[in-house]
């Protein structure tokens, strides 16, 4: 018996060495850590279980026969992230590079089957190499798998997908899938095509740290949702981020404890918005003042930096927040905070997470390129994404509303619960004076006239009275009292209900 | 006594006028500018009249407008503060004309104590000790030794024409003088054209000591004691306290008689200050007379239990003076720290911005001034005073038109070492966010052995901080004790984390005893052992035992760590914590121990390389562009110019180069660290 228990025990040891000490040398080396000392940073000390810890691999070509490590190059399994369940796959380097074989393949499959199944979060630790060359279609088949399962799971458990190593060509789709992508600098990199084929087909010259590295995604293409310095760093923040998220979309958003009064009071909020309306103000001060403890989970804060996504707690419970940045852009709408801002929303409604709208938004931004970039069907994603959720929707608009863009930005048109807007409101076609240009095109040789008419529309249209009066506007509030006016319609939505009509899905413009 | 005045000034002294008029139950009228439409002292003054544009060249010093304000309010008596028109004899004359108070010293005396060789004239005629020197013409070599002998050594011998130290030399006995005075005279006669050479006491480990005098209308002059404002940083003034740790009674008494002397002397009333320079030896020499309320007057109240305004209202209201010079005592110590919107690690500049917090410490109310019913403000009582006279707020703006200073704060206490620890205590938890600020160098310096010693000079800072401030460096006892702090307030956060909704029962995660606190790159294991007042910390082999109220999210942390105060200021930064105590400013991360075994493994990153940059070092305007693309550009040579508060700063190459690209252009306004131009 004693035999038994020990020839298991060497067997454990075994798998748990991965590739063995030189590989795992090698990957430290790298700046990278094993999948393994991953998942202990990951999950809470001792909560993991794994799965499948001596599958291998069948493939008998080119010599594999010879070579079957337990594992097969993915640990996988489940744990806790502070006592609440989660899944998770992590890439083991130091086998054969956590090339995807068919088996490594059916060892994700089958803990995405059983978080579907028991509603709960996958995480997955990406650092492959690639498909498996050796097994051909068969590690091909393999991705495939794994993709129709995070389309499957999407909208049902939230998807996190941290890349920390290479993770090229068909690897690339499964994290783009997912609901979050983050990197970590310098040790990882995303692309389709790598740098060789980039020069063999187009002759551009280009290393892979810029061609797909955490820079790139988080500031230029927008993939990533963030990046952290080392896989330490990006390890313990994703368990903060994590504590954002609901297990699945039957739950709602967590709580916890809180030691912010939620009725705070924040005098300095009332002089926030600058007396010259063309001076901008960072909208994020807001925001953390609004939040309990200030806490603000910020993504893709490098990208698109004119709207501003993240969660927040209030009461303790998460929200997702989106609000238009007066420091970039003069916060205008166009193609990417459009997109950015729509697939956050997207989220949001899909965990039944509330969403809170800070708007202070000129319009949409002109120009041939937003025109020929598509702005219209890339604008009308946020707009769609807005209209469609039935979560809480609670809006505040600080300064200026204008145009298409005040419709867009969760209006009380678009099933806004609570539209707040402050004493500082604007909420009008357009700024004066580009409406008076417009309505009086025939006096503007007068500049006196000019400024008489741009005063008059200002008195008129310059306040949030206007709206209010419709009832567009259900209130306007001191700004010192956001944090408590927004807390309270949020608790006061916890019970909303509402459905949408039957439909297969809908076709919002991709 | 007037029923209405009219404060001309802004920022704290309007604030801490408008404190005491209010408590005399006068009505107060506040002037601003364009910049300071939501600042304090508008919203504190029972009235405010507005008086032009930011710049107080068009505002605040513009006698018209102050006049027209007045004659809108029916003020009756204005006081001037200090600064802008507190010294200008043709506002005082305007006033008069007017028939409006000056609440200050008569416009002669303004005249006489305003110019610096016509002050020290009266002074030294009045028996005021002056700078020995010589004047005169010199023949020779033999005439500059017997000259020195007669001054006393040291001597500083220097060209009349000159000026930052060109042809100036320092004399310790007669070869020196005599070799002194030829190159002296040799090099004044090459540099300016100008050879006569003028010799002066060379005053050693000089201090700078002043005297708060007070006089009526009616004859009466007394001299509230000594300030010392010897740390001072290129002539401003940081740090003052009363009394001096320097002065004995007899020197006090001296320096007092005298500056009573020369009030009376040119007929002075008001509230005055007679500033000397102190030797290492306790001799003592005029510099000046400031004929206003000084910024640093608030130590000498604490130390009196005068307010000083009050007595300056009174004055000019005609009142006698309520108390005679042997009233008037010394009870305690107090010290000021000034709080200046300029970043100590970027060498001082100036820092312009919204501040997004603003939360000085509670003020606590003890000493002479709560004895005497002076407390200008409700305030808990307590054995050890806090006072911060200030003129900022919460979400208010710090614009590039004025002074820096933000604030003043002050402690009191019995002694001198306990008014230095309350001052450590109350700078830990003043709260100032959004700008640059000294608040780390202030307490830098409460902790430094020179200056608790005493042992200090108007050199002081040029000494001690040669290369400027780069944050302080605590003693390993310090950090033993934060590290304590740090991993008791993380358990406690771990803890409310998984108090999670959603969890697995029966399967929760519980939080282990066993943490490592990497503080920077030193690493501290320890264990926490939690009871129900507190937990105890095992570190470095011994026990602490750490208190605290902390709530997870709170920016202070105020703790009682091994049975001493510790106040943290608590900031999230990515799987850590950044905490600032005692002008430190650490990157404190709290792990298990198999994550500390892990992030040992985590290479350690170089900061990305700028010096291909020219980053703005504070926000500001660009008001100059001096290169283009293409150009080569000299180690020192000008660059740009950025201006903020009010100061042109002009920007130097720091190495010789070619000019790529220049990413900003005039009248553009930059943040921090915005990139100007790049180098190839």
């Amino acid at each position: 018996m004693t035999d038994i228990l020990a020839e298991l025990q060497r067997r454990r040891d075994q798998a748990r060495m991965g590739g063995g000490q030189r590989r795992i040398d090698a990957q430290h080396a790298r700046g990278k850590l094993t999948a393994r000392e991953r998942l202990d940073l990951l999950l809470d000390e001792g909560s993991f279980e794994e799965f499948d810890m001596f599958v291998a691999h069948r493939s008998t070509d080119f010599g594999m026969e010879t070579d079957r490590p337990y594992g097969d190059g993915v640990v996988t399994g489940w744990g806790t992230i502070n006592g609440r369940m989660v899944y998770v796959f992590s890439q083991d380097f130091t086998v054969f590079g956590g090339s995807l074989s068919e088996t490594h393949a059916q060892k994700i499959c089958k803990i995405m089957d059983m978080a579907m199944q028991n509603g709960a979060p996958v995480i997955g630790l990406n650092d492959s190499g690639g498909a498996r060359i050796q097994e051909g279609v068969a590690s091909l088949a393999g991705y495939a798998e794994v993709f129709q399962r995070n389309i499957m799971a999407s909208g049902v458990v939230p998807q996190i997908s941290v890349i920390m190593g290479p993770c090229a060509g068909g690897a690339v789709y499964s994290p783009a899938m997912t609901d979050f992508i983050f990197m970590v600098r310098d040790t990882s990199y995303m692309f389709v095509t790598g740098p060789d084929v980039v020069k063999t087909v187009t002759n551009e010259v280009v290393t892979a740290e810029e061609l797909g590295g955490a820079s790139t995604h988080t500031r230029k293409s927008s993939v990533a949702d963030g990046a952290f310095e080392n896989d330490v760093e990006a390890l313990s923040e994703i368990r903060r981020l994590f504590d954002f998220l609901p297990l699945n979309n039957r739950e709602k958003a967590p709580t916890r404890p809180f030691f912010d009064d939620p009725a705070r009071i924040e005098p300095s909020l009332d002089t926030l918005i600058p007396d010259n309306p063309n001076q901008p103000y960072d909208m994020k001060e807001l925001i953390q003042k609004v939040a309990d403890e200030g806490d603000f989970y910020e993504l893709q804060k490098d990208f698109a930096a004119n709207i501003i996504i993240g969660f927040i707690r209030l009461e303790g419970q998460t929200v997702g927040v989106v609000a238009n940045q007066p420091m970039v852009l003069a916060g205008c709408l166009d193609i990417d905070s459009s997109r950015k801002a729509a697939r956050f929303v997207r989220f949001c409604d899909a965990f039944e997470i509330p969403i809170l709208t800070l708007v202070d938004v000129p319009g949409f931004l002109p120009g041939t390129s937003q025109e020929y970039g598509g702005v219209i069907k890339h604008g009308a994603k946020l707009l769609f994404a807005y209209g469609e959720a039935t979560v809480p929707k609670v809006t505040v608009i600080t300064r200026k509303a204008y145009g298409g863009a005040y419709d867009v930005m969760a209006s009380k048109h678009l099933r806004g619960d609570f539209n707040y807007a402050w004493p500082t409101a604007e909420i009008a076609v357009m700024g004066a004076k580009g409406a008076v240009e417009i309505l009086y095109r025939s006096e503007l040789g007068d500049p006196e006239k000019i400024a008489a008419r741009t005063r008059d529309y200002e008195n008129r249209f310059a306040n949030p009275f206007v709206a209010a009066e419709r009832g567009f506007i259900d209130e306007v509030i001191q700004p010192r009292s956001t944090r408590k006016r927004v807390a309270r319609a949020f608790a006061s939505l916890r019970g909303k209900r509402l459905s949408n009509p039957w439909k297969k899905h809908d076709n919002i413009p991709l | 006594m007037f029923k209405k005045i009219l404060i001309a000034n802004r920022g704290e002294i309007a604030c801490r006028v408008i404190k005491t008029a209010r408590r005399m139950g006068i009505a107060t009228v506040a002037v601003y500018s364009d910049a300071d439409r939501n600042a304090l002292h508008v919203r504190m003054a029972d009235e405010a009249v507005h008086i032009g544009p930011s710049p107080a060249n068009q505002s605040y010093i513009v006698i018209d407008r102050i006049m027209e304000a007045i004659r809108q309010t029916g003020a009756e008596a204005v006081h001037p503060g200090y600064g802008f028109l507190s010294e200008n004899m043709k506002f005082a004359e305007a006033l008069e004309a007017e028939g409006v108070v000056f609440i200050g010293p008569p416009s002669g005396a303004i005249e006489a104590m305003g110019d610096k060789i016509t002050s020290k004239k009266i002074a030294a005629e009045a028996g005021v000790n002056t700078v020995p020197g010589h004047m005169g013409l010199i023949a020779d070599a033999d005439e500059a030794a017997r000259i020195s002998t007669r001054i006393g050594y040291p001597v500083m011998i220097k060209a009349s024409a000159g000026g930052g130290g060109k042809g100036m030399r320092i004399a310790w006995n007669d070869d020196e003088a005599r070799e002194g005075f030829q190159s002296s005279k040799n090099e004044a006669a090459s540099s300016f054209g100008d050879d006569r050479i003028f010799i002066e006491k060379f005053v050693t480990q000089p201090r700078h000591i002043e005297i708060q005098v007070l006089a009526d209308q009616h004859g009466n002059a007394v001299y509230l004691h000594e300030r010392e404002c010897s740390i001072q940083r290129r002539n401003q003034k940081v740090i003052e306290e009363a009394p001096s740790p320097f002065l004995d009674e007899a020197t006090r008494a001296a320096m007092g008689a005298q500056a009573v002397a020369l009030a009376k002397a040119v007929g002075y009333c008001s509230a005055g200050t007679v500033e000397f320079i102190v030797d290492g030896d306790r001799n003592f020499y005029f510099l000046e007379m400031n004929t206003r309320l000084q910024v640093e007057h608030p130590v000498t109240e604490l130390i009196t239990g005068v307010d000083l305004v009050e007595q300056m209202i009174r004055v000019a209201a005609g009142e006698p003076l309520p108390f005679a010079q042997t009233d008037l005592t010394i009870t305690g110590w107090a010290i000021e720290s000034r709080l200046y919107a300029e970043d100590p690690y970027r060498n001082f500049l100036p820092s312009i911005g919204r501040l997004t917090r603003y939360r000085p410490p509670a003020e606590v109310a003890a000493g002479p001034m709560l004895a005497k019913g002076k407390w200008l403000e409700q305030a808990r009582r307590g054995d050890r005073a806090v006072r911060n006279d200030t003129g900022v707020h919460e979400g208010g703006e710090i614009s590039m038109f004025y002074d820096p200073m933000i604030a003043k704060l002050c402690t009191w206490a019995p002694s001198r070492p306990e008014a230095i620890e309350a001052m450590r205590l109350a700078l830990d938890e003043f709260e100032v966010e959004g700008i640059g600020h000294n608040l780390p160098f202030l307490s830098a310096v409460m902790d430094h052995p020179r200056f608790v010693s005493g042992e200090i000079t108007t050199a002081f800072i040029a000494e001690e901080y040669p290369e400027g401030f780069q944050g302080t460096t605590l003693p390993d006892a310090d950090l033993h004790r934060i590290a304590a702090a740090a991993a008791a307030m993380h358990r406690v956060a771990e803890i409310r984390r998984t108090r999670i909704s959603g969890r697995l029962d029966n399967h929760e995660r519980h939080v282990g005893e066993n943490w490592v606190v990497f503080i920077g790159d030193q690493e501290y294991p320890v264990r926490i052992r939690a009871d129900r007042d507190g937990s105890t910390v095992s570190i470095a082999g011994q026990d602490l035992r750490v208190e605290s109220d902390w709530k997870p999210g709170q920016s202070l942390a105020r703790l009682m760590v091994d049975d001493r105060p510790l106040v943290l200021k608590v900031d999230r930064i990515p799987a850590g914590y950044r905490l600032r105590t005692r002008g430190a400013d650490l990157r404190v991360h709290v792990r298990r121990p198999r994550a500390a075994e892990l992030a040992r493994l985590m290479p350690v990153k170089q900061a990305p390389d700028t010096s291909k940059l020219l980053l703005c070092p504070m926000p500001g305007l660009v008001v100059r562009i001096n290169v283009a693309p293409g150009d080569e550009v000299q180690e020192g040579q000008a660059l740009a110019t950025i201006e903020a508060m009010k100061m042109e700063n002009i920007l130097r190459a720091e190495r010789k180069g070619v000019v790529k690209s220049v990413n900003a252009e005039p009248g553009q306004s930059l943040k921090v660290d915005e990139i100007i131009m790049e180098f190839e």
